[in-house]
């Protein structure tokens, strides 16, 4: 017998939804051999995570708190990366729209209206990711600079600028020389819902549903969809590559602009150190774990948060390192790049040989 | 069976069956080949032809059936073996690397290859071959600074260094001027005369009487007929191929020229590498006129339908369309001009292949109603739209929304041509039309054109097929090195000469 590989005619929405899950599950088993390794046994360490993420009202409400981000960056990496416009800078976009949104709360808020100072703080916020993430998208349209480059290396950019402005001239003097900002006017606090759990969960959910009618109902959408499959044949459709993909990627960042925003005045309430847990990063998993569609990307996130969690879980109860859940995001990546096999082809098993292939097909 | 059939076959291929998601491209396919023996394969498009060539160059793997070379059942599992065997294929789109040298890329990938080859030993050997099958080139030149036909020869000169026996050419003259043809000829000519073979795959009836000893037909993965080519005429064999009579005359209206629709006035443009491609060219193109354009590709018809289309600047000159200025004007403004194109590059550029046909019937529709309201699309009307387009236009697809890449080469370009006169106003650009389409298809695409033209559309026709230019087009142009070599009503232009004008003999007599 042989196997064969056979191109889909058109792409299974089964084995869409089996192979992230089916990847899920062998990241489980990869990740179960390592924790062997450790003299651990997987099967309670999967338990103690899963109750660390699920297993109260406040594991999960602490779940979603980490997947409101994850969400809104995995929605603009998804998004950029259906133009192949390869934004891996979802954390510079981040942080810098978190430092935006921390300059607005807190040298305007002594000034503005109340009502007024979190909507600014969040517009704001925005558009220093959209602006972020606007460099890279010129450089490639005007000069051909890869983007990869430009988004990787913009994010220590916004990392390090974040540390020097609360490490110094923004540091909180009243802060016993701990490394912040002072506190947000209680004006510029994003409202929370349920524990730590803020309305960023409702703006990702509604963001979600919202890029996916743009993407699969509007002209504009249309157009992004031809120029992600064929920058050429998007030229000759009349569509203009270059202004659609800026635009684009300004809303991109701008979403992962919003995760920064969020991340600020809803949980920190101040500008200060570990801003991002690397969701930035985390985002990219998340997206093509969700196969860039946004309806999928809420859901992704959830379950990327809850291997956080457990993970943090598993650190305080069974002593095993926190870094065992980032592990296994890790992990999943890797069984999902080989799983695209399986979205895109069809397998088929056949004889080998001539003979043998006529007994086969007689019994298939 | 034919009497004709060698006493030992050199390849013989016994029952070959391959099939792909939906389609059965060959159902056991008997073939011989005998020693010294030019075999055509002829057929439609998506007749098996191409599949069961790659089968014996090791590029894909038969579900079933068995292959004999010397009469010894070999097993083919990759290109290396099948050239282990003596076998060669020389594809239609060349596999060359264009930034190296023709020496460098007839030993590119050769097994046994030392870590450093002896250059100068290859350019020896090379020079050789090409002095003794008369297939002039320069071993130093780089591939990028060649002619479509001397990048062919490269190819034929990589095989024969090989050492190949037997010799695939796949559509081999799709790419030629007649002249070049010609000297294609002559090289196979020699082969056989060493006791070489060779198999060319064609849909052309003029190339299997003139190169082969011997025809097999395909239709729909199965032979149809083998027969020895001298005793077969092209009408027998294009009613085999095709499976019903073929008219090759297209009926159309008298001439009737209205106003000007399309002008150029000494048009410069530049390349892709920035050598001049356009060289002050000026034309007309009339409403109810096919004005033809004829030359060998290369010699600026894909720069001069970029720069009507918008998608190429133009370096000087200017360009109307009805008796507006377009002149460097963006794609988007050309479209809403009512100009459509037809891309001489139809899988990159016309349609996208992993959309659906639905999709791509939408592109240029999808601005308007009925199928958008305005930032909204409207997926029924699409689908309902699409639904019209596929049965009008005859496109076999198993529904609106399979992906495009899955359609055969016809059916893509009967898709782009069903979306680009769904929407032309006025002018018509078709770049290749029916380039490598099968005679059903190509029936159907010159119809077309004579339908836009008798409409009272201007219809701008790129060819390097004579035959077509003649019989579908009113008025023929022949474009060399980005210039007009000259401008003749179709009823009065002698084939003859018109290929002489595309490989620039008047110029060079002129100059000289």
């Amino acid at each position: 017998m042989s196997i064969l590989f056979e191109k889909r005619k058109n792409i299974s929405r089964t084995a869409q939804v089996l192979v992230p899950a089916a990847s899920f599950v062998v990241s489980l088993i990869l990740t179960g051999i390592l924790l062997l390794a450790f003299g651990a046994d997987p099967f309670a360490t999967y338990r103690a995570m899963f109750r660390g993420a699920f297993g109260s009202g406040r594991a999960f409400t602490e779940t979603l708190v980490k997947a409101i981000p994850l969400m809104l960056t995995g929605l603009g990496v998804a998004l950029a990366f259906r133009l192949r416009f390869w934004n891996i800078g979802a954390e510079g976009q981040l942080t810098l729209a978190g430092v935006a949104a921390t300059g607005v709360a807190i040298f305007w808020g002594r000034w503005m209206p109340s009502f007024l100072l979190l909507p600014t703080v969040i517009l704001v916020g925005c558009l220093a990711g959209a602006a972020w993430a606007g460099i890279p998208a010129l450089l490639r349209t005007r000069l051909k600079v890869d983007e990869t480059l430009v988004t990787l290396m913009l994010n220590y950019v916004a990392i390090l600028f974040s540390e020097y402005l609360y490490y110094g001239p923004w540091r909180d003097p009243k802060g016993y020389g701990f490394p912040g900002t002072e506190p947000f006017p209680e004006a510029a606090w994003m409202p929370r819902i349920a524990g730590r759990a803020h309305l960023g969960l409702v703006f990702a959910l509604f963001l979600a549903l919202a890029l996916w009618f743009v993407l699969n109902r509007t002209r504009w959408g249309f157009e992004l969809k031809i120029l992600g499959a064929s920058p050429q044949a998007a030229r000759y459709q009349g569509i203009s590559v270059e202004r659609n993909i800026v635009l684009a990627i300004l809303v991109s960042g701008a979403l992962c602009g919003l995760a920064g925003v969020g991340e600020v005045t809803g949980i920190s309430r101040r500008l200060q150190q570990g801003l991002s847990l690397g969701y930035g990063y985390t985002a990219i998993i998340v997206a093509w774990m969700g196969q860039l569609n946004p309806l999928a990307v809420p859901f992704v996130a959830v379950l990327m948060a809850a291997l956080l969690v457990g993970g943090d879980q598993v650190q305080m109860m069974m002593g095993l390192p926190a870094s065992m859940g980032i592990l296994m995001q890790g992990m999943i990546l890797f069984p999902l790049l080989a799983g695209s096999l399986f979205t895109e082809y069809r397998i088929k098993r056949t004889a080998r040989h001539p003979a043998a292939g006529a007994a086969a097909e007689g019994a298939e | 069976m034919d009497a004709s059939e060698p006493k030992v076959p050199l390849v013989e291929m016994r029952g070959i069956r391959k099939s792909f998601p939906g389609v059965t491209a060959c159902d056991g396919v008997d073939l011989r080949l005998g020693r010294g023996e030019v075999l055509a394969l002829l057929g439609e498009n998506g007749a098996g032809k191409s599949t069961l060539m790659n089968v014996l160059a090791g590029l894909y793997r038969p579900d079933e059936g068995e292959i004999r070379i010397g009469g010894k059942p070999v097993e083919i599992r990759s290109p290396r073996d099948s050239a282990a065997h003596g076998v060669g294929m020389v594809h239609q789109n060349f596999m060359l690397v264009d930034t190296m040298t023709v020496a460098e890329n007839v030993v590119l990938g050769m097994a046994g290859l030392p870590l450093v080859p002896d250059m100068a030993e290859v350019k020896r050997s090379v020079l050789e071959l090409a002095e003794k099958y008369g297939l002039r080139v320069d071993p130093d030149a780089y591939v990028w600074q060649l002619s479509v036909g001397e990048q062919q020869r490269v190819e034929i000169l990589k095989q024969l260094y090989r050492k190949a026996e037997i010799l695939v050419l796949d559509e081999p003259t799709a790419v030629l001027t007649p002249q070049e043809s010609e000297e294609l000829n002559v090289v196979v000519q020699r082969m056989k005369a060493e006791g070489k073979s060779a198999v060319f795959i064609t849909h052309k009836m003029e190339e299997v009487m003139t190169f082969s000893d011997r025809v097999m037909v395909l239709r729909k993965g199965k032979v149809v007929v083998e027969k020895v080519t001298s005793e077969t005429s092209p009408r027998d064999l294009a009613k085999l191929m095709v499976g019903r009579e073929v008219l090759f005359r297209v009926e159309k209206k008298s001439f009737e020229p209205g106003a000007v629709i399309l002008e150029l006035k000494d048009v410069r443009a530049l390349d892709d590498r920035g050598l001049p491609a356009l060289r002050d060219l000026s034309l007309k193109v009339r409403a109810g006129e096919i004005l033809g354009i004829a030359g060998v590709a290369g010699n600026g018809q894909r720069e001069l339908s970029e720069v009507i289309t918008g998608l190429r600047p133009v370096s000087s000159g200017g360009i109307s369309i009805n008796c507006v200025e377009t002149t460097n004007k963006t794609p988007l403004e050309i479209i809403r001009s009512g100009v459509s194109h037809i891309p001489q590059d139809r899988i990159a550029v016309g349609a996208v292949g992993d959309m659906s046909v639905a999709s791509n019937l939408a592109m240029k529709g999808y601005r308007d109603a009925p199928i958008s309201r305005g930032v909204l699309l409207l997926p029924r009307r699409i689908l309902d739209l699409a639904r019209r387009m596929i049965e009008s236009f005859r496109i076999a697809t198993p529904s609106p929304e399979t992906r495009v890449k899955f359609l055969s080469g016809g059916n893509i370009q009967k898709t782009i041509l069903a979306r680009e006169i769904e929407s032309c106003r006025s002018l018509l650009v078709a770049v290749y039309p029916s380039r490598g389409l099968d005679i059903g298809a190509t029936e159907a695409v010159r119809k077309e054109l004579v339908a836009q033209r008798d409409a009272g559309m201007a219809v701008l026709l790129v060819s390097e097929d004579i035959e077509e230019l003649l019989s579908v087009a009113d008025t023929v142009l022949v474009l060399y090195e980005g210039r007009a070599m000259g401008t003749f009503p179709s009823a009065e232009a002698d084939p003859e000469e018109l290929g002489l004008l595309m490989a620039g003999v008047e110029r060079k007599e002129t100059v000289s």
